[in-house]
């Protein structure tokens, strides 16, 4: 893995912005609980200078965080985090994308681990954020992972936050379209969370990237869910929310987005599904209806002039008309009783039909439930 | 004087064989009863003391000792009052004992001197018959189920004083007729015809019944799959007379027969919240358990993935072997347990129809989880159970509604041509196909090689789920009288296999 890594180096970032980063850290705790809930929102508190954040965030025990400052020694972390192949690049620096200076309050620095190019390339190529719910419907799994995998495919690099459900599935679509998938945390970048996602994380950071603006070693805390949006916002040209019930961190994101003037999109849900609130909500705001890739590089790059490379489909047989017309009654009903009804067919012919749509790939089934045409 | 008596106990659902030993001498009145003997054999004193008397027989005023042997072995139940009445009567010279040296006795005694009946009465007449006894003294009421078993005179004996008349040679019962209903009158459990629509689960069970595979009805609460799995039994073929024997013995054991041969297959729908125990058996003194008490026939097990892991895991053993072994100290006990599953589940945790659902597929994950595991491995067969329009259970529409008669008429041919084509290989049916019979069985040729490999490639049809495909497509060929397993078959047996989800869902 760390063959395929470029030199990483901590010198791309200065003294100055390290310190700041480890100030942050150090104050993560007092910060989360000067914080309102729900939805706590950190924008001020962290664009405010050193000593004005200090004050807001430590109150009367300012001391002790201006000791941790004098006490931090720059050197032995820097060397941490080379040891650590990892990569520091603060706001200065060249390797820091510059899409972030958009934000009232871009992060001081940016941890990071994993291939730095996938990083640089954000300033070139438009990327696109990928969000939603954590309890995701099989719907919104499905289509996350479709649209992730297209996106792969078309060389839009994915941006999202490793979180489980939607965020997990567009980042696992990306990559096994081929593409660049591009991590935000909102704990250090070497903290994997949730955990479950151990294996996701290796494969984002092995073909992509995993950045943080909190060290090493920080675990996550509410307030850092919100900041992390901002950044996945910023680093994305559009962004794309996928499910979200409401309140919701992905209706965040997307606002993070409208007020740096990016492009929000969403895909639409069912009317009465309490998944697709949020995102339904977006629409009749005037986000852009997503419903397949192609929805997404039109707007992006403009209508037509990039598309989504086709999936490598087996090429099928044309199908008899018995056939056709149970795949088209099994798309209507998914039940073997409804098709057989239907069609006036028994019960085992039905299922003989069905079992050989499926074996020669023209459906899919769904958990418990009925057969679906297989996505072309 | 000494008298020895045989009798014989259940254990488990065989019986052993118990010496009572009695004997009677000069000293102070005592009755002393030895042989490691449970509470109900130690209160045994108390009734035949009261029988003997009230049967105007004389209970011995002597040092009166009573050992049950082996001594080494657990003694259970009131099945032994009746042979150590006996014991009594011959040590105190009340009976001539030469008369009981090729019978044996088994029966509980109440306090007027009647003999009532007991379980496992067809246990002891197997045991007794194994033993080499001529014949068994049983309470009138066993008489009829002892008497299903040829080699061994089994005689019902009202009371303490006509057994009496009978060790003195001055009455003779009738040598017990075997109560076995007329075929005709056979009653098959409620009919398939009943139920309206199901056509998937029609076939499916249809299938089950005739390759001997276990199934999974995937269905929303309320369609009906307690009612489609209750007439599994009805379509399956009706039981050999072992197979009524062996299902009579187990209910006669665990107290639940009729006292007439068996002549359905039993239906047993134990509830999700069992315990392993009562599902597999077990006990102090082992009792079987419901996988016990539904041999030869159906074990019904809705809601499956509300069952504790420890219950379902329990059934791993049985399902495999078709038996269940359970250890009691030193002593190992065996269960038949040879049955058909028939599991229920829902679509989803949250059972609303698709379009209503709020599962997420988190949950969904995790509830095809819950749902896995041995006994899944076990099931060959999923359908679906639907949730029946309205409409059509007002108006009835269309559809011809098959009896369960027609069917079993094809599940009975079908099975003979398994039970031709299997003959000398230990199986019987395609559901007890290993892999190695599956392979020989079900020859592939070119072409359901290929449709195999096709459906390999995209959907990890793991060994194991191939060998399920195979034995169920060689069950639809048999149903259809074909010799030769076509696509057509294979598509059919493909799309009953439960699919993998779908590794995206993480």
């Amino acid at each position: 893995m760390t063959g395929s890594l470029e030199p990483t180096t901590a010198s791309g970032a200065c003294d100055r912005c390290l310190r700041r980063a480890f100030l942050v850290a150090h104050l993560a705790p007092r910060i989360a609980g000067l914080l309102e809930r729900p939805a706590p929102r950190v924008t001020g508190l962290l664009a405010l200078p050193d000593e004005a954040f200090v004050a807001a965030a430590a109150g009367e025990r300012s001391d002790e965080a201006w000791t941790f400052l004098e006490g931090l020694d720059l050197e032995s972390e820097r060397g941490g985090l080379e040891r650590a192949s990892m990569f520091a690049v603060c706001r200065h620096a060249d390797g820091y994308p510059a899409l972030l200076h958009e934000l009232a309050d871009p992060p001081a620095v940016l941890f990071g681990r994993g291939r730095m190019r996938a990083l640089r390339a954000l300033s070139d190529e438009p990327a696109v954020a990928m969000v939603g719910t954590r309890r995701a419907s099989p719907y919104g799994t499905e289509v996350a992972y479709a649209l992730g995998r297209g996106l792969g495919a078309a060389g839009v690099p994915v941006v999202s936050g490793l979180a489980l459900g939607i965020d997990g599935t567009a980042h696992r679509g990306c990559l096994d379209g081929g593409g660049t998938p591009v991590g935000v945390l909102a704990c250090g970048p070497d903290v994997v969370y949730p955990r479950r996602h151990r294996r996701l994380y290796e494969r984002v950071q092995a073909e992509g990237i995993v950045v943080s603006e909190l060290p090493p070693g920080t675990p996550p805390f509410r307030w850092s869910f919100p900041a992390r949006n901002r950044i996945m916002a910023a680093l994305a040209r559009m962004t794309v929310v996928v499910e979200a019930a409401e309140p919701s961190g992905s209706l965040i994101t997307a606002d993070f987005a409208r007020d740096l003037g990016r492009a929000v999109a969403a895909v639409p849900g069912r009317v009465t599904s309490s998944f697709a609130r949020g995102t339904n909500g977006l629409l009749k705001d005037g986000a852009v209806p997503v419903t397949r890739t192609e929805d997404v590089l039109d707007e992006l790059f403009g209508v037509g002039v990039r598309s989504a490379p086709p999936l490598d489909e087996e090429t099928v047989e044309p199908l008899d008309p018995h056939d056709s017309a149970v795949l088209e009654a099994a798309e209507r009903f998914g039940s073997v009783d409804a098709i057989a009804r239907e069609l006036r067919l028994s019960a085992a012919d039905a299922r003989a039909a069905l079992g050989r749509l499926e074996a020669e790939g023209y459906l899919v089934r769904r958990d418990l439930g009925g057969w679906e045409r297989a996505a072309s | 004087m000494l008298a020895s008596v045989a009798t014989f106990a259940l254990e488990g659902v065989r019986s052993h064989e118990v010496t009572v030993e009695v004997d009677v001498r000069q000293g102070v009145s005592i009755f002393t009863l030895v042989g490691l003997p449970d509470r109900a054999v130690r209160e045994s004193r108390e009734r035949v003391r009261a029988a003997l008397m009230n049967s105007g027989l004389h209970f011995p005023l002597q040092r009166l000792t009573v050992n049950l042997a082996p001594a080494h072995v657990r003694k259970a139940g009131p099945s032994f009052d009746l042979a150590i009445a006996v014991g009594v009567l011959a040590a105190s010279g009340q009976v001539p004992r030469d008369e009981l040296e090729d019978s044996a006795l088994c029966g509980e005694l109440s306090l007027s001197g009647d003999l009532r009946p007991i379980r496992g009465a067809l246990a002891a007449v197997l045991g007794a018959r194994n033993a080499g006894y001529r014949r068994l003294l049983v309470p009138e009421r066993n008489a009829a189920e002892g008497a299903l078993v040829d080699g061994v005179e089994v005689y019902g004996i009202p009371t303490l004083a006509r057994l009496a008349d009978l060790l003195h040679g001055r009455w003779m019962p009738d040598s017990a007729r075997p109560a076995v209903p007329d075929r005709r009158e056979l009653d098959h459990g409620p009919d398939l015809a009943d139920v309206r629509g199901q056509r998937d689960a029609k076939r499916a069970l249809e299938i089950a019944a005739a390759g001997g595979h276990n199934v999974l009805m995937i269905g929303p609460p309320g369609a009906g799959k307690t009612m489609l799995a209750r007439r599994l039994p009805g379509i399956l073929p009706p039981p050999t007379f072992e197979e009524a024997l062996e299902i009579t013995q187990v209910h006669s054991a665990a107290g639940v027969g009729s006292g007439r041969l068996a002549t359905e297959r039993p239906f047993r729908a134990p509830h999700h919240t069992i315990s392993a125990q009562g599902l597999v058996g077990g006990g102090a003194t082992p009792r079987p358990g419901e996988i016990t008490l539904a041999h030869r026939g159906v074990l019904f097990l809705d809601e499956l993935p509300e069952f504790s892991r420890a219950a379902v895991d329990a059934l791993r053993q049985p399902l495999e072997e078709g038996r269940v072994e359970i250890m009691r100290g030193q002593r190992t006990l065996e269960f038949p347990a040879n049955a058909t599953v028939v599991a229920a589940c829902n679509r989803c945790p949250c059972a609303r129809p698709p379009d209503r659902c709020t599962c997420t597929s988190l949950e969904l994950g995790r509830y095809m989880r819950r749902l896995s595991g041995p006994l899944l491995d076990r099931i060959d067969l999923v359908c679906q159970v639907e949730a029946v329009p309205t409409v059509q259970l007002v108006d009835g529409e269309d559809e011809q509604r098959t009896a369960s008669a027609e069917v079993r008429a094809r599940v009975i041919a079908a099975r003979e041509r398994q039970r031709a084509r299997l003959a000398g290989t230990g199986a019987f049916c395609n559901g007890d196909m290993d892999a190695r019979l599956t392979r020989h069985h079900v020859p592939l040729d070119a072409i359901l090689a290929a449709r195999l490999l096709a459906v390999r490639g995209s959907a990890n049809l793991s060994g194991r789920a191939h060998d399920r495909v195979l034995r169920i497509a060689r069950t639809i060929a048999d149903l259809a009288a074909r010799d030769q397993v076509t696509v057509r078959d294979l598509d059919e047996a493909l799309s009953y296999r439960l699919h993998g989800w779908e590794v995206i869902a993480a």
